[in-house]
């Protein structure tokens, strides 16, 4: 583990670092292009800082005993990339229904399917939302700097502990292989899961307003019951009432709805009346934030909204800037966030710049953005 | 020996259970038990995980011991994760012949590959058992079931063969008719510092027993004639298959934290 100061950094080492910071004390996982260096500093580091780590079969494996890692009290996470995260999507709906905290890197290349392993793309925006089969809401950060991939790892962390929910780390290839300059601080804040107060026995049930019950460890003596069936308060599976599946699956919803404050992070610049706002995110935000100071010192009244957290979305703030201005959504596919914009951006306002294979110039978005104003 | 009644007080809980008439599930959840009473470990020790199927619902909500129950065929890879979380912990897999050996079997491959401590029971009834009785890595070549309605075209899978090929610390095979048997195989297998697998070959009296005009009590009696302990027998072998020392997962982990000198999380 690196100790303070600023060092050259790959993101994906940051990402690393950025999970000693947090806490992180169990690593499963599986080879994958572009997100494997996050693993191999992993493999060496995390056990010099009493961390356990190991690769697994597959990645449906290395999900499955991070969540079971999880339940023995570890801060616990895993990193792949589109592939494996299609294959973690069953378990990832587990560690929602079951309230397990953990965090899932995934470092997006250009899909569908094998694609190009080693090129940038944010095609799996929609996937880390909708994935899982059933309803459910979840949280996941975007990351556009090494700074970032160690900032949001913690912050992943805290968030999955605090809400006893899986975050995604949604980096793409761009931001995971990108090296420059990461300033490492020690002075992080860390959270715990909420830990079960004397006489409290139910582990999946609150009423509590921010929904979260409290988490207990295997080998505490109380006789867990912990399932992804649909379950009472006290963990009791329960297959058939109306009420469990209404009530539980209504609170898991409501945890990340209710919450949304607390959780919601974007950046925003010169938005207010623009003529025109660029809304970006993940490592093209880079150039599409140097084309907008570009066209505002050539002038024009351009803003830049970037989405820190994609999940939930920011889109009561995307519906009023959608509602005084033209957006130009500039992302690195062709659906990724797409849909959630136009959700939310009336669709006469709405223009798109949308890249793949790789990083545009900043003057390519440039000329996007004058073509737009006209 | 403990009675049935204290048995039940100690281990068992949400009556009733789910089980059919005649199922052998709660005779794998009673061999279970003892074997824990009758062994050194602590209840408050014991981590059952187990995935989808009629033999997930053995220990999930039914033992009263701390239990996750997971996804198909995933039981021994979140199990993986507990061991090697909390190597104290003392890890039991409860899982069917399908959610095993068929949708599982890559992880029950490295499973014993790892010679990971946890102590797997597979509940072999050679078909789909929850869905209706469809046909299974188990079922044997030619048998009739609810998707091979002209015979298996397919033929069964030597589960413990392979598992003990594959590495494992501890492999062996009971039928729900040896319960005493099996009750020892459980205590070896907690004993066992690595991968116990114990094939069960237990009986379904609802997809299996009816087609064949067979009761639980008649499958049960089946086994007995159709089992030897016996190697060289003709007749399916019970006992212990292979007992062998290789390293442990999670203690090789444990081990290397401790030689990089990392204080433990």
């Amino acid at each position: 583990m690196k100790g303070s100061g600023e060092y050259f950094m790959e993101g994906n080492i940051a990402c690393a670092e950025g999970a000693l910071r947090a806490g992180c004390s169990f690593y499963a996982g599986y080879p994958i292009t572009p997100a494997s260096e996050v693993m191999n500093h992993l493999s060496k580091e995390l056990p010099t800082v009493g961390g356990r780590f190991v690769q697994m079969e597959d990645e449906i494996a290395s999900i499955a005993s991070v969540i079971g890692a999880s339940w023995t009290g570890l801060k616990s996470m895993t990193a792949t990339s589109g592939p494996g995260f299609s294959l973690m999507q069953e378990n990832l709906g587990y560690a929602v229904m079951t309230e397990t905290p953990c965090v899932i890197v995934n470092v997006q290349r250009a899909g569908p399917s094998t694609g190009q392993a080693t090129k940038p793309g944010t095609g799996d925006v929609m996937q880390a939302r909708f994935g899982s089969q059933g309803d459910y809401e979840i949280i996941a950060l975007s990351p556009n700097s090494g700074q970032e991939m160690f900032d949001f790892t913690i912050r992943a962390f805290n968030l999955s502990e605090k809400y006893r929910i899986p975050v995604v780390l949604l980096a793409d290839a761009g931001v995971g292989h990108m090296r420059e300059r990461v300033k490492i601080r020690e002075d992080v804040k860390i959270e715990e899961r909420r830990r079960p107060e004397e006489g409290e026995k139910e582990f999946f049930d609150t009423d509590r307003k921010d929904h979260v019950p409290p988490m207990p460890d295997f080998g505490d003596g109380e006789e867990l019951l912990v399932t992804g069936s649909t379950h009472l308060g006290d963990g009791t599976r329960d297959t058939s009432s109306f009420e469990a599946q209404d009530k539980l699956v209504r609170r898991l919803v409501a945890k990340i709805e209710d919450n949304r404050e607390d959780i919601e992070d974007w950046e925003e610049h010169n938005v207010e009346g623009a003529d025109l706002v660029v809304v970006s995110y993940g490592s093209i935000s880079r150039p599409a934030r140097g084309a907008v100071k570009k066209a505002r010192e050539e002038g024009h009244d351009v803003g830049f909204f970037r989405p820190k957290v994609m999940w939930p979305s920011p889109e009561k703030r995307l519906r009023e800037i959608g509602e005084d201005s033209e957006v130009l959504l500039a992302e690195l596919s062709l659906r990724g966030y797409r849909m959630e914009i136009e959700r939310a951006v009336p669709s006469e306002n709405l223009h798109v710049y949308d890249r793949l294979n790789s990083l545009p110039t900043i003057d390519k978005v440039y000329s996007k953005i004058i073509e737009v104003l006209g | 020996m403990i009675k049935a009644k204290d048995i039940k007080e100690k281990y068992i809980r949400r009556h009733p259970s789910p089980f059919c008439p005649g199922c052998g599930g709660g005779m794998v959840l009673n061999s279970m038990s003892r074997a824990v009473e009758e062994s050194d470990v602590s209840k408050d020790d014991i981590v059952a995980v187990s995935g989808i199927g009629c033999a997930a619902w053995i220990p999930s909500p039914h033992w009263r011991v701390d239990t996750l129950h997971t996804t198909h065929g995933r039981a021994i890879a979140y199990a993986s994760g507990v061991k090697i979380g909390n190597k104290d912990l003392e890890v039991m897999v409860v899982s069917g012949d399908g959610d095993c050996a068929g949708i599982g079997g890559n992880h029950l491959l490295h499973g014993a590959r790892n010679n990971i401590d946890l102590n797997v029971l597979m509940i072999n009834n050679g078909l789909y058992a929850m869905t209706g009785g469809q046909v299974a890595p188990t079922t044997e070549h030619d048998e009739e079931t609810l998707t091979t309605p002209y015979g298996n075209p397919s033929s069964s899978f030597e589960a413990a063969e392979v598992v003990k090929a594959a590495g494992a610390g501890h492999v062996a095979r009971w039928t729900t008719y040896h319960m005493k048997e099996l009750i020892e195989e459980v205590k070896k297998a907690i004993d066992t510092t690595g991968f116990s697998f114990i094939e069960v070959l237990t009986q379904c009296p609802t997809r299996k027993g009816k087609k064949e005009g067979m009761d639980g009590l008649e499958m049960l009696e089946w086994y007995k004639e159709n089992t030897s302990k016996d190697e060289d027998s003709d007749k399916i072998f019970v006992g212990t298959l292979s007992e062998v020392d290789r390293p442990e997962l999670a203690e090789q982990i444990y081990q290397q934290i401790d030689e990089v000198g990392g204080d433990l999380r």
